[in-house]
């Protein structure tokens, strides 16, 4: 069974949870963030303008909110509105 | 005529594809065994013919496992995946079983551990061909405890309904102990055979397990049907020779009722179609919320996808005024306020219970 040594092929790299917080402007712009510089720019900001939408829908559907948190099954996302941009903490759920 | 078990085998690796077949080929019932390199090539493959089991790697170019995964989870329900990957990470082992996978396994490096892995994926294709019939689907949760109890079995229960879930344990034809969100024993036992309808699963017997129910489960099943037949008495049981309207009428009262008794200020429950109207009861403001949670709803489920974070459970939110929940279940999303003193640890749990009795 040496041939299943082989198994130690160099491969594409998968992408990790993001874990840390940023903090976006009211335009969207990322101008703080502890997640790892490894992590795609582009997804992060992604993230920040779904989340600013949900706030601004919220405002248009009279329901104003200062926070929410989505549960995914490996994932949570706590959003806080600050001042039209918002504080926004990346947690990985990992199972014991 | 027995027909044989397909498995799918997705690597991006044409080497190892050729060594997995050739390994799967020695399981005893003889699968058929087909093999890609893409995730998009596995796609066109399980939407052209059934298969069994779909064997993935996790570290694939272009569609990555996690993503072949996520879709397969809501296109093939009844589709097995196994995970067999060299990454030997607790984080992508989470997120794997969090996407549904049956089986996660490590690349093997030893004859033992390959063995081990034939015989769990037999296992596994065989678990449906077993004796024993299955899709009960006219018989209540009493029913089938009873059945269970009368033939002396020791098993365990896991039942589901929408976002619930309960455990009931059955040791030797006696009922052992129950177990549901916020609840246990007895309380959980009744809790969960209000449940109308739902799925259920039968795990291995524990034999371990702490006994907290000491009476009958014949005395325990009388208590809940007699509870039950009040509540129902007095809440939305059809009347005979009621006109839809008075009905209707009725089911609101009763629904404003269930919201005074649980304390909370307002539900609004929406179609998960995209078509059909929302519903609201404790708000004039029904058609303005349904919009925000259905923006809600698609936006969470766009960057669940987007970040390979697994299905969405729900959203709790807040602002000065009030807590909140969105909660999908099967057919409808609901949206149910608290008053903002509401114990942020419990408007889960209770928005649960109320969507449940809403939908029972």
């Amino acid at each position: 069974m040496g041939l299943l040594s082989l198994f130690s092929k160099p491969r594409p790299t998968l992408q990790r949870l993001p874990s840390g917080s940023i903090t976006v402007d009211r335009d969207g712009h990322i101008i703080a963030s502890t997640v790892s510089s490894a992590y795609p720019v582009d997804v992060l900001e992604e993230v920040a303008d779904e989340v600013l939408r949900m706030f601004q829908e919220a405002r248009k559907s009279h329901l104003p909110l200062s926070e929410f948190r989505m549960h995914f099954a490996s994932l949570h996302i706590t959003a806080r509105e600050a001042r039209g941009g918002a504080l926004i903490f990346l947690s990985p759920a990992v199972s014991a | 005529m027995e027909t044989r078990h397909k498995i799918l085998v997705l690597d991006d690796d044409p080497v190892f594809l050729e060594l997995y077949k050739e390994w799967l080929e020695q399981l005893p019932s003889k699968p058929e065994i087909t093999t890609c390199t893409s995730g998009a090539r596995a796609m066109a493959l399980l939407e052209a013919e059934p298969y069994r089991v779909l064997i993935c790697d996790l570290k694939m170019p272009q569609m990555d496992g996690l993503q072949v995964l996520s879709i397969v989870r809501r296109r093939f329900p009844e589709l097995r995946t196994v995970v067999m990957t060299g990454v030997a990470d607790e984080e992508f082992r989470s997120r794997a079983y969090a996407l549904g996978v049956d089986l996660f396994w490590l690349k093997p490096d030893t004859q033992q551990n390959m063995q081990m892995f034939l015989e769990c994926l037999e296992s596994l294709l065989g678990r449906d061909a077993e004796s024993g019939f299955r899709g009960i689907q006219n018989k209540s949760l009493m029913d089938i405890l009873q059945m269970e109890c009368l033939s002396q079995s020791s098993t365990v229960f896991r039942i589901t309904r929408g976002s619930n879930v309960g455990k009931i344990w059955i040791l030797n034809g006696d009922l052992i102990d129950a177990e549901t969100e916020g609840a246990r024993g007895e309380a959980a036992f009744r809790r969960i055979l209000e449940w109308k309808s739902g799925t259920f699963e039968t795990l291995p017997s524990e034999p371990e397990h702490e006994r907290t129910i000491m009476k009958s489960v014949n005395a325990l099943l009388l208590e809940t049907a007699q509870a039950m037949d009040e509540d129902s008495s007095a809440a939305s049981a059809p009347v005979e020779g009621e006109s839809p309207d008075d009905a209707a009428h009725r089911q609101t009262v009763w629904r404003i009722a269930a919201l005074a008794r649980e304390g909370a200020e307002w539900v609004v429950s929406l179609p998960n179609e995209p078509i059909g109207a929302p519903e609201g009861w404790g708000t004039q403001s029904a058609a303005e919320y349904s919009a925000w949670m259905r923006y809600a709803s698609e936006a969470t489920r766009r960057l669940g996808e987007k970040l390979e974070a697994g299905p969405w459970s729900h959203i709790q939110m807040q602002n000065h005024e009030r807590r909140a929940v969105l909660l999908p279940s099967k057919h409808r999303t609901f949206l149910v306020a608290w008053a903002p003193g509401t114990d942020s640890s419990e408007v889960l749990e209770k928005t649960k219970k109320l969507v449940t009795s809403w939908d029972s």
